[in-house]
């Protein structure tokens, strides 16, 4: 919380649990009648890099898809006229040496990096939930064991152990990679989520639960879990993006996608060789590999600014006003 | 506390040589330098893959294989390579030239990082806040192969248009370079300059983004306000109270940012030709080489687990709360 | 900023004071931007304060009554808009720049904030601290020596022991009362002018709470300055303050001498806050009067009063214009009030209480109808039998070693029987908590036994305990904490009955039904928590506790975090309730004053122990352990003429940790009576644990009935 934007005379913010004088009470939100979801949705829409950043994605996921509908050449044709051509009107990002046209062939890896990038980000928060929510709420030999899991993991950087599985993956479907990158994604999410149960666990409401006499099960479903939703949301994109980043140099160096599937990595590969004199080659897959994950990075930030009003991420200017909102909630209490 | 320290050692060795084990498992699970041999033209005797397969071990378990090994290394060998030269001699020079890189790195990144962190916050929502974060998101969304592409084409233009070799992209000296002192430093330093950028390029927009937000915490802090009112100025109690305090968070993030830098300079290594330690790794992967990986494997745990540990150090001279446990 | 100099003396909202005042602030305003629009937090107050005055600006959150402070530090954040006039000594201090301020903070304005345990920088040692309030002021002649050497002296006089080795601690090392003196000792370091303390003493427990105030006395004395003491608790203020200023809605709606604002209030507001304090005192008998509603936003005030949708005395006149500040009818000339119907509150026959009460309409709940049947004669609901509880206390992480055991609950014994309610009063790690959560546990205990209507909760079954978990239910301190926030209502009260596998008609059917016993509209039934005041979610967690029909309730400081004006009417529930619905209840505070309004017995813990045990009528008027004598005189009294009176039990120090607790009888090492006692009664108190036995008639020849002590000199000293 910083000094210079807080909002509703809010002085006292680092103290958290005390009084904090904030004139507008609570009366304003109870005639409102905002639900959380649509106060989420207000703020996020007023995020506009956080906004642009989703425009992007979907649009660029989208042209991906369906460039073949449109594009003039597809990606296992070969124009046999044009061998290393530049950009030109038909062929939009140029040509490679045995005259594939490199739009086609980028909007296919573009596809397969996004793709990847997002299973992997759903594949990792489901683990990475079930593993922290249990470490957390059960602790003990649970937390025990499953954290020592996750600091074994940690210290071989998922890179190393994906570069030499890799071999194992030559010939098999891309989606062993994807499953192979979400195996090893989970480990610092399950960190995060593993705190935050501690702190959820002693919650109150979490008390009162236990005290009514509900099961574990229904506790972590419940209250453990949907409390943690906008961490888990704001994870996933952190995971998207920096898996995004992981499969493209893996696939850089081989390890990764094998062929004849493509992603942006393998076609940057491909035309790093001869960087200086065709540039075309990977500077469209490269420039739209930044802008995807750049867009996805967005994305995160504008959730975290969205969801969790103290967040600790990037704050905008507009944050002033929308702590308060927040902060009277806590503050009645006081 | 020193004790604290030293049980946190004690276990990191342990984890250590259980993720030794691990990558050693899975290469020679998924390794097969057999059928490299195999696919030799013309097909090389049944008696030379028998002897090669004796040689490396591969009839044994891989659990006896790990001990073996591992038990060589403790006496300093790490094995000999698939195409038969020693781990052991190479070592060093790798070592010493991924260390090198690695310990630039951080240094650099964390210093520009932090000072650019703070600024940033002090002048939040300033334009150069707005540059230095945005600075910061573009080189966080840009793989360090690409960086490394790019860095090496702007080079290339660098040198055209000054027409002379002022930036240097392959090697991490010239190859049978002859001079003095000062020459050689020089050849160093134009050798050194590119994959430097690259990889601190990436930790300091790491350690900016959180320096800037720990930063921000400590602004509207309770204690800042204390000092402010027995007679701080603001500027005053910023630099010698919030910014002393906002250093603390750093400490853990240094562990974290380290596993990057290792992952950011095998690439690195790769893209501007420096035989270090992530060159050996791919190459090692390349060739099927289960020792080579290994070897890698530990120096990596080790680098991180003594980044770790320095972490925790950092973080109890920098916090008093923990230096008295 | 305006600055019309000789407006401000001409100011009718200005008491006549002396010209020379210290502290001199007129028509103040502060707003801030928000989403919904400006946030006009403080409104145009005024007030001055004379050289060693105390001036007491009291308010409940939101009122304004910190931001007006920290305007005159000069602390505000910058997006904060200011005007008025704020003059130290005839200096005027808006528009000073922040290097001109920084001179003026610390030398002649130093300030004592709210939170002891976030005031202090966590890297830097308390002396440094304090010694840098001395060298950043001291110009050249200050040596970092000196400094060094004065910061001692200065911790020695704010009364922490071993001054000498304690000034190179880290402020994580102190307790919260001894961070707040620390950052007292830094506040008068330089002999300030005027010292601004904003709550200084609501994060404190009550007895930390009576040291500290009396600090900031003696600080007073020794420095001579003034005194601004912002703070929610009138009974702080009755026992401190020369004169008082009562913020509502960013404006001072009453001012006044502190025995006139006390005596004879003439805003139906402070009326309504006299009146809703329970009162250590009084007892059962007073009615509380609770303040329907909620302070206004403040980013849109409707014309009128402030207060008027809350008022009682509400007309339609109310809402033409807000009314000024001014002398309010029969009162001398320093005594005003913004409010247009002062002159029949004056005329009224009743003052004080019995006023509050019949102004807003306010009744004592009969809760006689359950005392028919004896106490011996009603069933035991709760019984407690020689609780144990110790945490174990390990080292690092790795090679997981017990060192020790934190004794958190040490042999606690007592019963509640049907249709009473028991009192679990102590401070914050007397183990009070610790011993609910091992009930609602339902675990077999450590040792001892915990009996809920009649079965022994070791051995249950899996399904025995489901069975309990109906009759036994818990409201816990934060309401805002104990509900989800991402249920609405309907959900969170659903959830015991869903638990319990009641059909979904029937839930249908009870949660409105719930609703309305608690006093909430039905309507409200899709609303989410976020969208309650923090009173009716309180309300929500009762109505949660009582869905299965319990016949115990448990209650974890039900009402500490609420508003007093809210306190009231959530009290006044829990009172009507255990009447219509029969209940017993398991009351869990801090505050005695509470527990003196709502319990039938009260058992005082300590460190794990209870030390004092009995009905609420013997106990308070007979306290006999010199623990729950120090407690009850440590509780500020809403009454000027009985705060002057009051001898305050000061005690020394801080609770020892529950890992190690002292030897024999655990309090003896902060006992007063200790000191008194020769050598020979000294070593019984270290060498034997004093048991629990009945007390000594508060009158002798009278039949003591329910009321006993663990002390070995017990004796009887009245303090309320």
């Amino acid at each position: 919380m910083t000094t210079t934007d807080v909002g509703a005379g809010t002085h006292v913010p680092a103290g958290g649990g005390a009084p904090v004088e904030v004139p507008s009470g609570p009366a304003a939100a109870e005639t409102e009648g905002v639900t959380r979801g649509r106060l989420v949705l207000r703020r996020f829409l007023r995020n506009r890099l956080a906004l642009a950043g989703l425009v992007t994605l979907v649009l660029l996921y989208a042209v991906s898809l369906l460039s073949p509908l449109f594009a003039p050449w597809a990606y296992n044709q070969y124009d046999y006229t044009a061998f290393l051509q530049p950009p030109s009107p038909s062929h939009w990002f140029g040509t490679s040496q045995i005259g594939e046209d490199v739009f086609a062939q980028t909007m296919r890896g573009l596809q397969k990096s996004l793709t990847i990038g997002l299973l992997t980000g759903l594949i990792s928060i489901v683990i990475a939930s079930l593993v922290g929510a249990s470490a957390g709420y059960f602790g003990g030999w649970v937390d025990r064991g499953l954290m020592w899991v996750v600091d074994l993991l940690l210290v071989l950087p998922s890179f190393l152990i994906i570069a030499v599985i890799s071999p194992a993956l030559r010939g098999s479907s891309w989606i062993w990679f994807v499953l192979l990158l979400g195996v090893f994604a989970w480990m610092i999410t399950a960190r995060i989520l593993r705190g935050m149960t501690l702190t959820l666990r002693e919650r109150e409401f979490v008390k009162a639960a236990k005290f009514m006499g509900a099961p574990s099960s229904l506790i972590i479903r419940r209250h453990i879990l949907p409390n943690m939703a906008s961490l888990m949301i704001i994870d996933v994109t952190i995971t998207v993006g920096a898996t995004i980043l992981l499969e493209t140099g893996l696939s850089y160096f081989g390890f990764g996608v094998q062929p004849p599937d493509v992603s942006l990595g393998t076609l940057i590969r491909a035309g790093s060789d001869a960087a200086v004199t065709t540039p075309w080659l990977f500077l469209f897959a490269g420039g739209l590999l930044v802008i995807s994950v750049l867009a996805v990075n967005f994305i995160g930030d504008g959730l975290r600014d969205a969801l969790d009003p103290n967040s600790r991420g990037g704050r905008r200017r507009q944050k002033s006003a929308r702590k308060s909102a927040s902060k009277t909630k806590k503050v009645a209490t006081s | 506390m020193a004790r604290f320290l030293v049980r946190r050692l004690f276990n990191y060795v342990a984890l250590c040589l259980v993720a030794t084990f691990l990558a050693f498992a899975l290469a020679a699970l998924t390794f097969d330098p057999i059928a490299k041999l195999q696919e030799r033209n013309p097909p090389p005797p049944q008696s030379a893959i028998d002897a090669k397969r004796a040689e490396l071990h591969l009839d044994e378990p891989i659990p006896a294989r790990f001990v073996h090994w591992l038990g060589d290394a403790a006496r300093g060998d790490f094995g000999q390579t698939v195409v038969n030269t020693s781990i052991s001699d190479e070592l060093p020079r790798r070592v010493g030239v991924s260390l090198r890189l690695f310990l630039l790195g951080t240094v650099v990144g964390i210093g520009l990082g932090v000072i650019l962190g703070v600024a940033s916050a002090i002048r939040q929502y300033k334009f150069s806040d707005y540059f230095a974060t945005l600075f910061s998101f573009v080189i966080l969304s840009t793989p360090v192969f690409l960086l490394g592409l790019l860095l090496k084409y702007g080079a290339l233009q660098l040198n055209t248009a000054a027409g002379a070799q002022l930036l240097v992209f392959t090697g991490e000296t010239s190859p049978g370079f002859q001079g003095s002192f000062g020459a050689a430093l020089l050849d160093r330093i134009q050798h050194l300059v590119l994959p430097t950028l690259t990889i601190a390029l990436g930790q300091i927009a790491y350690y900016s983004r959180y320096q800037r937000s720990a930063m921000l915490d400590v602004l509207g802090s309770d204690f800042l306000r204390t000092a402010q009112a027995k007679g701080l100025t603001r500027r005053k109690a910023l630099f010698k109270h919030g910014l002393r305090t906002a250093l603390v968070p750093m400490a853990t993030l240094f562990a974290f940012g380290f596993g990057l830098l290792i992952t950011g300079g095998t690439f690195t290594e790769r893209i501007f030709g420096w035989y270090g330690m992530g060159d050996w790794l791919v190459y090692g992967i390349e060739q099927d080489d289960t020792n080579i990986t290994a070897t890698v494997t530990l120096f990596v745990a080790v680098l991180v687990l003594i980044s770790g540990w320095l972490s925790d150090v950092f973080y109890a001279l920098l916090d008093p709360r923990v230096r008295l446990r | 900023m305006t600055m019309i100099d000789s407006d401000v003396l001409a100011d009718p909202g200005l008491p006549p004071g002396p010209d020379d005042a210290l502290l001199e602030v007129s028509d103040l305003e502060v707003s801030f931007p928000s989403e919904d629009g400006r946030v006009r937090a403080v409104r145009g107050i005024s007030y001055r304060v004379a050289p060693g005055e105390v001036l007491g600006i009291v308010g409940e959150s939101g009122s304004g009554k910190s931001v007006s402070s920290l305007a005159v530090m000069g602390l505000l954040p910058p997006s904060a808009k200011i005007s008025g006039s704020i003059r130290l000594r005839g200096q005027e201090l808006l528009g000073l720049s922040d290097t001109e301020l920084s001179r003026i903070r610390g030398r002649k304005i130093a300030m004592v904030f709210q939170d002891p345990l976030s005031a202090l920088t966590p890297v830097y040692t308390v002396g440094d601290q304090i010694a840098e309030a001395l060298l950043v002021h001291g110009g050249r002649s200050m040596t970092a020596k000196a400094a060094a050497k004065r910061s001692v002296e200065l911790l020695d006089l704010v009364g922490i022991p071993n001054a000498t080795d304690r000034v190179n601690a880290f402020p994580h090392e102190f307790s919260g009362g001894m961070r707040q003196r620390a950052v007292i000792a830094m506040a008068i370091a330089n002999d300030p002018d005027l010292i601004i303390a904003d709550e200084p003493t609501t994060a404190l427990d009550v007895t930390v709470q009576a040291q500290v105030l009396e600090v900031l006395k003696t600080a007073q004395e020794v420095t001579g300055a003034g005194i601004v003491l912002i703070t929610h608790d009138l009974g702080v203020v009755a026992g401190t303050a020369d004169r008082v200023v009562v913020m509502y809605a960013g404006k001072a709606v009453e001012t006044g001498t502190v025995d006139e604002i006390f005596a004879a209030p003439r805003m139906p507001y402070t009326l309504g806050l006299l009146g809703s304090i329970p009162r250590l005192d009084i007892g059962r008998g007073q009615p509380l009067v609770p303040i329907e509603g909620q302070p206004p936003s403040m980013v849109a005030l409707p014309p009128g009063c402030p207060f008027g949708p809350r008022c009682p005395l509400h007309v339609d006149a109310c809402d033409q214009a807000e009314p000024e500040l001014l002398v309010a009818p029969g009162a001398s000339g320093d005594h005003r009030a913004a409010c247009i119907r002062t002159a029949e509150l004056a005329e009224a026959d009743a003052e004080g209480g019995e006023l509050a009460a019949e102004v807003f309409d306010a009744h004592v709940v009969d809760t006689s109808a359950l005392h028919t049947v004896p106490r011996t004669e009603r069933e035991v609901v709760l019984g407690v039998d020689g609780l144990v509880k110790h945490y174990p206390v390990r080292t690092g992480s790795v090679f997981r070693r017990k060192v020790g055991a934190v004794q958190a609950v040490d042999g606690v014994t007592f019963d509640v029987r049907a249709g009473e309610t028991l009192g679990l009063v102590g401070e914050s790690g007397c183990g009070k908590s610790t011993t609910i959560l091992e009930i609602m546990g339902l675990e077999p205990p450590m040792g001892g036994s915990v009996q809920v209507l009649g079965s022994d909760i070791t051995g249950l079954s899996k399904a025995d305990r489901k069975r309990i978990r109906r009759d036994l239910q818990i409201v816990f301190q934060d309401p805002m904490a104990s509900l989800d926030p991402r249920l609405p209502v309907r959900d969170l009260i659903a959830e015991p009955l869903e638990v319990q596998g009641f059909s979904k008609e029937q839930i249908a059917q009870r949660v409105p039904e719930l609703m309305r016993l608690v006093g909430l509209r039905s309507e409200q039934i899709n609303r989410y928590p976020g969208e309650f005041s923090g009173g009716q979610r309180q309300r929500i967690c009762i109505a949660r506790a009582l869905a299965l029909e319990p016949k115990v309730l448990v209650l974890d400081e039900p009402v500490s975090a609420l508003d007093v004006s809210i306190q009231a009417g959530v009290l006044n529930l829990l009172d009507e309730l255990k009447v219509r619905l029969g209940l017993a209840y398991l009351f869990v505070a801090h505050d005695l004053s509470v527990v003196r309004h709502i319990a039938d017995r009260v058992a005082v813990m300590y460190l794990g122990k209870i030390v004092e045990i009995g009905s609420v009528d013997e106990v308070f008027a007979a306290p006999q352990h010199p623990y729950t004598q120090a407690l009850l005189s440590a509780i500020p009294v809403p009454d000027p003429e009985v705060e002057r009176r009051r001898e305050r039990v000061l005690l020394h120090g801080d609770m020892p940790s529950p890992a190690n607790p002292p030897s024999g009888c655990r309090f003896r090492t902060r006992c007063p009576l200790f000191l008194t006692l020769d050598a020979d009664q000294q070593a019984r108190c270290i060498g034997e644990e004093p048991l629990r036995r009945p007390a000594q008639p508060a009158e002798p020849g009278t039949a003591v009935v329910d009321h006993e002590a663990a002390c070995h000199w017990a004796r009887i000293k009245t303090v309320v």
